[in-house]
């Protein structure tokens, strides 16, 4: 038997971010509260640190290591960058309103970093064996995360709701994975790809390994009917830590349904776009209406990510490669949108005041006009409104969506965001027409305002020039 | 000879009881956690007979990581429920129902 050195140098990101994320935890111990700066500091340089490497490291064709479970390619690396450019900002949101509320700890920052290995090891899998880990790495540090405020009963409830339904989640992939294993006799996903073949789309086992891999995606996607710990969680755990769920997990989750659907799976995908369709059109519906009955900006938030999910299936179904581009521009574009939105609730919060009911957005414009503007761009934004970079995310899914010759489902998805617009406006009617309930005003930290400015303000610009993201996106699935 | 396919009825049975134990289960949440293990095992066993049945060892190396993940996350999972009950004073599933709407 022969022993061949793994070609390491793919793998290098993820060698950095776990070593850094060891090394930190280990610092942390030996800070006092006084000086936990470090920790936060040590946690952002590793993320620019782990961008240095990924976009220092050229290669010509997909690179595939460590005897077939993780591969480096033009798509994983985009949304690596992505990944840690969103957590870089959620930290940076997170600084000031966890100092505010004791709960700056060491922990919510190495907890943060070990999500973001799993984030990378479930972007770059190439096996079902690595994509069962970098999920769980990534799932077990969020539950973690969640349940950080030990003393809110609030959190704790969300915390044991979320780990409950995202195990029976893994639960549900893992036996799907098991199916598909025992037809095509191997875990590697270009394998896979052929035993599907040989084996023919018309395999019972194949497709019931199929029903139970889609059950497990989107319950870690959020899709409907398998939503109902999305606004509890959301609702339940400090804003910081909804901020990290509600934007990078979006990222990798996207790339798990890319890795197992796309690459690994193509061959049944005329199964996979049926059920497809199904959760889209639930989501978007589910999603949609309900939100319009929250009075909470952040249960409300929670159901626009699930109807959003809707558009990013969309994409995914249409199955083509413009098809999968536009799904991950929009996963992309709604991950800086929701940095934002839940950036403007943490901006307005202090201690003992979450900012988190609608209520609290009344008024917006008296006490900050330019916040209130920053806050209107996200709105519109996100409601899809023209020039805005949401726009083209949706019209980029759509489009794809028509090409697929499913142009009815491309009128069901425009009815449904037309419904969806009418709960962002009202946020903006809030700030703009309604009197303030309290005029306090806002103190935020000075690195968090520049931000969240810079944040909607990368939306409006992009927005006017979309192309440059939009053709990085068909690039990462031209090679 | 026990057949591939008794393996998988087992392997079934035990899922849809798990699966059945975290839906119907209206009272403990420490018979939710037993039930995620229970499910995880199913797997493993599905897991095994394929690549004995098969002739290949990456089921058998897949089982292991399932069963260290397991552990990992029945800590995690005993933890959030010991912060649960020092906030809520109940383990009862049916308490489970401040976050609603």
């Amino acid at each position: 038997m022969e022993f061949e050195i793994p070609k390491m140098s793919a793998a290098l990101p993820e060698m950095f971010v776990l070593g850094m994320a060891c090394l930190i935890l280990v610092i942390d111990l030996f800070l006092t509260d006084k000086n936990r700066i470090i920790t936060y500091l040590l946690a952002q340089a590793t993320l620019v640190g782990a961008a240095i490497a990924s976009l220092g490291y050229q290669f010509g064709s997909p690179e595939i290591a460590f005897n077939g479970s993780f591969i480096r390619d033009a798509m994983g690396d985009t949304l690596k960058v992505f990944i840690y450019l969103s957590v870089f900002v959620v930290f940076l949101y997170s600084r000031s309103y966890l100092q505010a509320r004791n709960l700056f700890r060491g922990e919510f920052f190495v907890l943060g970093l070990f999500g973001v290995l799993g984030m990378m090891i479930m972007v770059s899998a190439h096996s079902l064996l690595t994509l069962y880990l970098g999920l769980e790495l990534l799932s077990l540090s969020m539950y973690a995360l969640v349940a950080m405020n030990r003393d809110s009963s609030y959190s704790s409830e969300a915390a044991m709701k979320y780990f409950v339904l995202g195990a029976l989640a893994s639960g549900m992939l893992l036996y799907g994975m098991s199916m598909l294993y025992g037809v095509t006799g191997s875990l590697e996903l270009s394998q896979i790809s052929a035993g599907v073949a040989t084996a023919g789309a018309g395999n019972m086992v194949l497709v019931f390994g199929l029903v139970f891999t889609v059950v497990g995606l989107a319950f870690k996607l959020g899709a409907v009917p398998f939503h109902m710990w999305v606004p509890d969680v959301y609702h339940g755990s400090p804003t910081a830590v909804t901020v990290y769920i509600g934007s990078a997990p979006k990222i990798a989750a996207f790339a798990m349904v890319m890795r197992l659907l796309v690459d690994g799976l193509e061959g049944l995908q005329e199964h996979w776009q049926g059920m497809l369709v199904i959760l889209a059109i639930l989501s978007l519906a589910l999603g949609n209406i309900t939100a319009i009955a929250q009075t909470n900006i952040k249960r409300m938030l929670a159901y626009s990510t699930i109807a959003h999910v809707g558009y990013l299936l969309l994409g995914v179904l249409s199955g083509s490669d413009s098809g999968y581009a536009s799904a991950m521009f929009y996963t992309i574009v709604y991950a800086l949108m929701s940095l934002g939105g839940f950036g403007m609730i943490m901006l307005l919060s202090r201690t003992g005041f979450e900012a988190d009911r609608l209520d609290d957005f009344k008024g917006l414009n008296e006490r900050s006009p330019w916040f209130a503007f920053m806050m209107l761009i996200l709105m519109f934004s996100m409601a899809g409104v023209p020039v805005f970079l949401g726009f083209w995310a949706k019209l980029s899914v759509l489009s794809a969506v028509v090409e697929a010759e499913m142009v009815w489902l491309a009128a069901v998805a425009v009815v449904f965001s037309i419904i969806g617009a009418f709960y962002y406006l009202r946020v903006v009617k809030l700030m703009y027409f309604d009197k303030p309930e309290d005029n306090t005003p806002i103190d935020s930290e000075f690195d968090v305002r520049v931000m969240l400015s810079a944040n909607s303000l990368a939306i409006l610009v992009l927005g006017l020039f979309p192309g440059a993201l939009m053709s990085l996106c068909v690039n990462a699935f031209a090679l | 000879m026990i057949a591939l396919s008794d393996y998988l009825i087992l392997a079934a049975i035990l899922f849809g009881i798990s699966v059945a134990g975290i839906f119907l289960n209206r009272k403990n949440i420490i018979v939710l956690l037993m039930s995620i293990e229970l499910m995880l095992l199913a797997v493993n066993i599905n897991f095994i007979a394929f690549s004995h049945y098969l002739g290949d060892i990456a089921g058998q190396v897949f089982v292991f990581f399932i069963l260290t993940v397991a552990a990992a996350e029945a800590a995690i999972g005993l933890a959030i429920l010991v912060v649960l009950f020092r906030n809520k004073h109940t383990i009862n599933v049916e308490d489970l129902d401040s976050l609603k709407g």
